[in-house]
Order: structure tokens, then sequence, then C-alpha cells
């Protein structure tokens, strides 16, 4: 079974970089265009991770995580947070709301497969 | 596979500029030419639309497959007797500056094959408009055929703004 | 095949920078909501984020210090001034222009580049030195290669215990496991002396470890990579058969990193983007959130998020060819009516009734494709803050644009095509219009000038309209530059609007405009074609001291319009059905001589001058035949006249053909179109050919020498 990756960002660029990465190494790929579509969709898409923008319009990424590890979801899904900033702060407040890891922008196919093996030990 | 079609398409390329296809007309009783790949189709003289206010070698316009063509006639153009346009005659339609435009001609003769070293270049005449419309000649068959420079004989519609 | 990607973002691009220049302008008007403020850094960001990954340095650079900035603003650590606004704005003008250099390549004013990024940079102090790069770096700091050159096989032995807290990040050992295995030879065990026994478990609480053997030929820093994410959240400790010589090469490594920071060694280099993206090349659903509504509603409808509204993304190109395979139908309906009447059929009313449904659907075809095309003229209204705010500074004025009915949609081409006119008649009233701040002063006027550009829908028309609060129309001199330039005879009696529109003369444009703010030095006339070319009007109106107004009416669409087929000289001619007041036959007695060579038409009492249509046009009549059918026009000043016609044979719908890069501007003539025959029909430009045939006064054969082109 194909690994499931949930994609949440803003940037039809950046959501249009992962469909063609991820479905090239073959994951099955599903995107939100912000947080409050991603939290929404994410009980009927399941997916096996999740990958989210921070800055985005209508819940943020951290809003996104605190959403999927909050109470009512309560999901252990492993979320990797896309982010410009390398700044470890950011990382830091990222994995304090409960993120499992980070992808740094701009990123290269083999560091975004490298993370997702790290998370789900899927390399698809 | 693209950069093989590219190697082809090159290869054609090169071949035309090896020897080019002219296709020869008469024009007020002279023969020019043009290169066939500067040619779109050739049609037959059908009644134009007037342009009002137009100069006398704009003849109109005439509707190709929906898209509105100005319709040029050649030889007012050289300075030549107008031609009387009749169903005998033809429009040829080139693309100058990407835009179709119609040239009224007397009738198409052949199509022929020129190396480049073939086409002379004009000797010098008085009329500088001559020089500017004629980009070289060809003996074909003992006959002078002229080449007509399409960017200086029909040059780009003015821009509105 | 990452070239349609990047045309995505380029695409992405427009819409961010017009969402960018939304906000920044609901922030000029004082609107200083946190939202707002987000809208723009995340615009500005997500530009950033893009350009990054097609490594466009320039642009990320001065989009991260542009978004840094907005950052220090939406902490509150900077405060949105007057001055800080201004800045902004010219930078987002900048970023725009970045953008635009990215795409379609040249390059910017360097020295403009660098006053921004100074001004910049003195909002952020000294703090926001730390050079920007792009290379991932690890928790600790910036992780590196090591510069080892041998292949051989090292062994890594790893002692790892989870902390409590990695459990709530969704980090799984065994994954990380799985990741170690890629790497060469694992072995694991497992260290469970520390499990309690089962009643003093707490569940929460971490108490195994694990024991790891790889070997492999992978540098050290790639084991270091797979527990990046844990760093911190565990016990970790990595050491190998040949430590000490990592060691030396890792301090040496590091110190090469930290020395300088700006050329760290890159850790991986980009493999080049070679991906299928088939989300590009079939049209993507996808989701768009719906647009805020009108800012009076802003307030009580923020909160509550609307559903997105769902948005198919096509390529123009189909949706052209669309348009011209409807355009082609129409017209072959109009070939099919003609061709049925030609029949001669005794009772043809099933065929009419069949036929009068073909036409209405293909109409209904036509409007819903013709919507697809119709765009809200916002971001063309945007572009134009720009345009005032560079003209304003170029000429030490002070003038601020409002905007209004920016939802309005108009055809894409006819935004598109506006956007030159609308260009012109900003400068023109940030120039012309709008007085210098003392002189305002002086005049009792707010030392602002303020121009306001309304779009409204106005039956079956567009209305656009540049109104400002300037000096207006200085008649006495626009009269005596025209009667200079010989545009109007010396004795010519005026009135006030007629002067105002001689403001659109070929050939009146003044001096002073060739300057190097209007640029290309072109007159209004060049503005008016450019409306007349989208089978539009434009008029202006003033009030001395009180300000200008432009009004341009615009058809709703490009296409098709309702026209009135006549003949004129022995050719087959349109005339927009909606300049038509009405239509008779006239008779002898209704025509009155004026003077040597003027008429009037006499109508019920009242008498309109009668303008030779044929004669206008310069065409020649075959049989003399004196014209019998007047078209009763009225023009944008209100004047009547009666446009004669030889005969007028029906009304129908025609599909508008510009002639546009046909031949130049050819006065009286508004466009073309194809009839039920196939062939070309001129559609009439009544006003313009009323001006040419004397109808109001004014001599226009020197524009008509030079109209068409070559």
């Amino acid at each position: 079974m194909k690994t499931k990756v949930l994609a949440i960002d803003d940037s039809r660029t950046i959501r249009n970089l992962l469909a063609a990465t991820l479905e090239e190494a073959g994951f099955e790929y599903h995107c939100a265009v912000d947080g409050r579509e991603g939290v929404t969709m994410y009980p009927d898409v399941a997916p096996d991770v999740v990958i989210t923008d921070i800055n985005m319009p209508n819940l943020d990424g951290f809003g996104v995580i605190q959403e999927l590890r909050g109470d009512e979801i309560d999901s252990k899904v492993p979320i990797l947070v896309l982010t410009t900033e390398s700044a470890p702060e950011m990382k830091a407040r990222a994995r304090d709301a409960g993120a499992t890891g980070w992808i740094t922008k701009p990123f290269d196919d083999q560091s975004l497969i490298f993370a997702l093996k790290r998370v789900t030990g899927a390399a698809a | 596979m693209q950069s093989q079609a590219e190697a082809k398409y090159m290869d054609q390329e090169v071949k035309h500029t090896q020897q080019s296809e002219f296709v020869s007309f008469t024009v007020a009783g002279q023969a020019f030419c043009l290169k066939i790949t500067q040619i779109r189709e050739i049609r037959r003289w059908a009644p134009v639309t007037i342009l009002p206010h137009a100069p006398s070698d704009v003849l109109g316009v005439m509707n190709l497959r929906g898209a509105v063509i100005p319709i040029y006639d050649l030889a007012a153009r050289f300075g030549l007797q107008q031609t009387e346009a009749s169903e005998r005659n033809v429009v040829i339609v080139v693309a100058v500056h990407g835009k179709p435009v119609g040239l009224l001609a007397e009738s198409v003769s052949e199509i022929i094959s020129i190396n480049p070293e073939e086409i002379q270049e004009t000797p010098p005449v008085d009329s500088r408009s001559t020089m500017e419309y004629i980009q070289g000649i060809i003996s074909h068959h003992e006959t002078m055929v002229r080449i007509i420079n399409l960017d200086a004989v029909i040059s780009a519609p003015e821009q509105v703004l | 095949m990452s070239g349609s990607i990047q045309d995505t973002f380029f695409e992405e691009c427009q819409e961010l920078l017009e969402a960018m220049d939304e906000g920044l302008t609901a922030v000029e008007g004082g609107d200083h909501d946190p939202e707002v403020v987000n809208a723009v850094f995340r615009a500005v960001h997500s530009i950033k984020g893009g350009a990054g990954a097609f490594g466009l340095d320039e642009l990320v650079a001065f989009a991260h210090k542009f978004e840094t900035v907005f950052d220090e603003v939406r902490s509150n650590k900077l405060s949105l001034d007057p001055k800080l606004i201004q800045l902004l704005l010219r930078c987002s003008d900048h970023l725009s222009d970045l953008v635009a250099v990215a795409r379609d390549g040249g390059s910017t004013n360097e020295e403009h580049h660098d006053v921004l990024i100074a001004s910049l940079a003195e909002y952020l102090g000294d703090e926001e030195e730390e050079e920007l790069t792009f290379a991932p770096m690890g928790l600790g700091g910036p992780s590196v290669d090591l510069p080892l050159d041998d292949e051989s096989e090292k062994t890594y032995e790893i002692r790892f215990r989870p902390l409590k807290e990695m459990f709530g990040t969704g980090n799984e050992p065994f994954f990380l496991f799985q990741t170690l295995a890629g790497l060469g030879e694992l072995k694991v065990s497992l260290d469970e002396s520390e499990l309690p026994g089962f009643d003093a478990m707490d569940m929460a609480e971490s108490y195994l470890a694990w024991d790891l053997t790889v070997t492999t030929t992978e540098p050290r820093s790639q084991i270091e990579a797979v527990f990046e994410f844990v760093e911190g959240l565990c016990e970790l400790s990595i050491g190998s058969d040949t430590d000490e010589e990592d060691d030396a090469a890792a301090i040496a490594a590091l110190d090469a990193a930290f020395a300088s920071p700006g050329d760290a060694p890159e850790t991986e280099t980009p493999a080049p983007f070679e991906a299928p993206a088939p989300a590009v090349e079939t049209p993507v659903v996808e989701s768009k959130p719906a647009e805020k509504a009108e800012t009076s509603q802003a307030e009580t409808t923020k909160k509550e998020q609307r559903g997105p509204k769902p948005t198919l993304r096509v390529e123009l190109e189909r949706v052209d060819r669309l348009i011209n395979a409807v355009g082609e139908l129409i017209i072959n309906h109009s070939m099919l009516a003609q061709q049925i009447a030609n029949l001669n059929v005794p009772d043809m009313r099933d065929v009419e009734t069949e036929l009068e449904g073909f036409k209405n659907l293909a109409r209904d075809i036509q409007e819903g494709v013709m919507s697809i095309r119709a765009q809200p003229v916002k971001p063309l209204f945007q572009r134009m803050a720009r345009i005032v705010r560079e003209a304003s500074s170029a000429t030490g004025k002070t003038c601020k644009l409002v905007n209004e009915g920016e939802n309005t949609e108009v055809d894409k081409t006819v935004i598109e095509r506006l956007s030159d006119p609308l260009t012109h008649i900003l400068r023109n009233a940030v120039d012309h219009g709008i007085e210098k701040p003392e002189d305002r002063e002086a005049a009792g006027k707010p030392k602002h000038g303020e121009i306001r550009l309304s779009a409204s829908h106005r039956s079956g028309s567009v209305c656009i309209e540049v109104k400002d609060d300037g000096a207006g129309v200085n008649r006495p001199r626009v009269k005596q530059i025209a009667i200079e330039k010989g545009l109007i005879p010396e004795n010519a009696e005026l009135t006030d609007a007629e002067i105002d529109n001689i403001l659109f003369m070929p050939g009146f444009s003044t001096a002073k405009e060739v300057s190097n703010l209007s640029g290309r030095g072109v007159g209004m006339d060049v503005v008016k074609n450019a409306v007349t070319g989208l089978g539009g009007r434009i008029n202006v109106s003033s009030n001395p001291g009180k300000g200008s107004t432009f009004t341009i009416i615009l058809p709703l669409t490009l296409a098709v319009m309702d026209g009135m087929v006549v003949s004129v000289a022995g050719q087959t001619m349109v005339v927009p059905i909606t300049s038509i007041v009405e239509t008779m036959r006239g008779s002898d007695d209704m025509i009155n001589s004026l003077g040597a060579d003027g008429t009037l038409l006499s109508i019920r009492g009242h008498f309109v001058p009668i303008c030779d249509v044929g004669a206008a046009l310069g065409l020649a009549r075959p049989d003399d035949q004196p014209p019998g059918v007047y078209l009763l026009v009225e023009t944008e000043t209100g004047q009547r006249s009666a446009l004669a016609v030889d005969d007028i044979h029906d009304q129908r719908q025609v599909v508008i053909k510009s002639l546009d890069g046909v031949c130049g501007n050819v006065p009286g003539v508004a466009a073309a179109t194809i009839l039920g025959d196939g062939k070309i029909a001129m559609i009439m430009d009544p006003e313009s050919i009323i001006s040419a045939g004397g109808g109001a006064g004014f001599d226009l054969e020197r524009s008509m020498n030079n109209a068409v082109a070559s």
C-alpha cells in the first residue's frame, strides 16, 4: 500500500512541487490549501503523514498541529513542518506544539524523501 | 525523445538553408517570388470589403476563416500599374510580423529551387523604394525573378497605443 | 518539466502581488488590522518560498528583508507610521519589478534596489545581519558534511534512549531504525533493564533504550541526520571505530562553517528537479477562499469562515477557442437564416421557430462563455495606485487614489487593454488636473489631491470613471491651443462640453505632455482610440476649480453586439444599436439647407444636422442617388445628428472582429464583423463619423490622412 501524504500549504507553487516529487516517488498525495481545510480533510484522507506550512490563512501550521494533537482528533500521525526559517527557535516551537520534524524550504527531492522516511519508515 | 526530434528539426533547417524553394508569380507583367516558407496559402480573388480612407494600395479586408485580413495590391505597392482585380487573380496569404496579410498578384507561375549563391544582389537603380522592396534577383529560365523583401513591403500595422 | 511549475509560480506571484497591494492599500488607508498585516506578510513570504525553490536568489533576498520588516510590524516591534508605509509601498512596487525581471529577464534599477535595502535595514537595526542561507540546519547549529575522502566502511556504535517527551511528537524509534538500516548493516539490541515491574509502570514514561550497531560507508553526518528530529528528545551517543580522525575532521569543518556562515558548505547538492507534473498539465480543480466581502460587511463576516468556493483553473487559450467557436456558431446561424430566407418556402413558421431556438441557445452559450472571461477590475485598479504614486512623486504633488467598485467584472481583454489608457488618464490627472499642494491650500482645498477611480455596471455597459478634485480643464487655454494648432477655426463658438472634448482631438496634446512623466508623449487622442477600439466611448466633463471627470463606457462583452445592418454607397455596414435613437425614411420636405452645404433634418419641429456617412467615409456613391434613410444618433455630449445612409436591411447580433493589427485606426470605423454571407462589414463609430462629417463643426481631415498604416 502506498504511503499517504496530506500536504497543507497555501502556495500553489509549493503544492505543485510537493505533488511532483511525491507522486514521482510513489507516495499517495493529497493536499489542502490552508490549515482549516487540512484539518477538515484529515479524517477522510487518514494520511500516514502530514506535511504542513506554517504561515497560512485560516489556521496556521501551529494551529494545525494543535488541532491534530488535540483532544478531539488526538492523532499520533507524524507531522512535518515546512519552514523557510532555519532558526532553531522555529523548530523548537514546532516541536513543542507536537511536530515530528521539519523540512526546510527550499527542499530538494532527496531531503524531502529522507525526512518522510525517518517519520514513516517508508521510502514511498 | 525530445532531443532527437529536435535534432531532426535542426537537420531540416540546415537543408533549407542550403537550397530554398521559392514561389514565383507575376505582378503587372513582372516576375516576382517569395520563399515558400513565407506563404501560408494562395486563394482565388474574391471581392473585398473596402476599408474607408485606405491608401490606394490597400484594397480592403477579407474573411480568412473568421479572421479579418488586409489585402494589398502588390502592383500599386511597387508603383506599377494597379491590378484590375478579377477572378483570374490570386491572393497570396503571407504572415508579416506574425499576422496574416493578403497580397494581390496576377497569377502564380511555379515553384523554383534555388541555391543561395544563385541569388544576385539588386543592381542599384534610382528608385529607393524598389531597392528596399527587392531583396535580390534570380535568373530563372532566362527571365529575371525579383525576390520580395516582405518586411519592407508590408510594414508593421500601427499600434493603437 | 519544472518549467510548468515555474509558470505556476509566476502566476501565483501575480496573485500574491495583488493580495499584497490590496493589503498595503488598506494599511495605507488606516486599516492596521493584524489580519491585513498578516495577509501581506504571507504574500511576501510565499513569494520568497516559491522563489527559493527556483533559485531566484535576488528575489529571495529582497523578499526576505521585506518580510522581516513586516514580521516586526506583525509582532508590534515596529509601528506603521506614514514613513514606513511609504517605504513598504515602494518595496512592494520593487518586489513586483523583481518578479517581472525573474520572469521576463532584464534588470531592475540597482541603485533603487540598494536604497530600498538600506532603508529596510534601518528599520531592522543590527540584529538582522545574519546572512540568508538555505542550508538545512540541525537544532544545535549548522550540520556539515564531514570531508571524508575514503569510501571505507566504518562501524558506529549508537546508544539511543528516548525521553518521554519524544512520544508526543509522533516520532517512532522503529522508523528511525528502518532508516538506519537503509544506510548499511544494522544490528539492534533492546535494553529493557530499566523497565519496572508492571505495577510501577507509568504509561507516559519511557523506559526502553536501544544499542545499535551500523556498518556503513556513509559519513557520520548522515547517521546524525537520521536522529535530527529527535535531537534533544533522547539520550543519544554515537561512537565509531575511527572516532579520533572524525573528530578532527569535524572540528575543522565546523570551524570553516562558522568562520563564514554565508558560504557554509552545502550538505547536499539539490538534484535537478525532474519529476512529472500532472497537476499542472491537466486543469487543476482547487478551492480558493471566497473573496472577502465588501468592506462594510467585512467587520461582521470576518470571523465566520465561509466555505471555500470551488474554482476551476483553465488555460485562457481553451476559453478563447471556445469563444471563437461560439462566434462562428452565431455567424453560422445568420448564414443559415439567410439561406433559408432565400429559399422562398411558402410556410416557414416551423423552421423559423426552430431557428429562433437555435439563436437563443447560441446566445446563452455565448453569454456563459463570456462570463468565464469576466474578471473583477480589482487587480487593474490596484496597479493604478502605483501609477498615481509614481506620478505624484515625479511632479512633487501629493495625491491619493481611491478605488470604488473594484469587484465589477469586465472581460479579461478589456481589462488588459484598459491598462494603458487608464494609466494615461491617471498620469494626466496628476500632471494636469491636481494642483500643487501650495496652490490647493491657497484655493482652500485639502493639501492632498484625491482621484477617484470607479467601475460600475450601467444598463448593459461598463462604466469606468476617473474623477479628480483638481483645477478642472482650463478652457480658455485649451481653446487657444486648439486655435493655434489649427484644430478649430478662430471664430468657433463652442460649448463648454465641446471645449473639454477638444482634449481628445488628434494633434492637441500639449508640449508639456511629452514630459518624462507621460513618457511616450502620446496625447489623449490615443486614449480615445484605445477606448473606441474596444467598442467604447470616452467623455470628459469638468468643473472649473472643482475637478474633471473622465467617463469611459464600454460594452459588457467584446465579442458580440446588436447592430443595424445598413448599406452605404454600395457597402454593407453595421451601426451599433446602442447609439441609435430612432430611424426614419426621409422625404424632401424634411430636408432644409443651411448655408452653402449644411443640411438639417427636421424631426417634429426640431432641426438636426445631417451627416452623409458615405461622404464622411470617403466612399464614392456609384449611382449618385441621395441617401434616403436617416439614423438619428446622439453623441456623448448630448448632441443629436442624423446619419444619412442608403438603406436599412435588418437588425442582428454581430460578432465583433477587431481591426487592431489589421490596419491602423480607421476614422469612422470601430471594428469589423462577418455577415451571414461570409463577407466582412465595417462597424461604424457614429461619433467619429459625425465629427468627420462636419456634424459637430470640427474638421478632422488631418487625422484621416495619416490614419491608415503604412
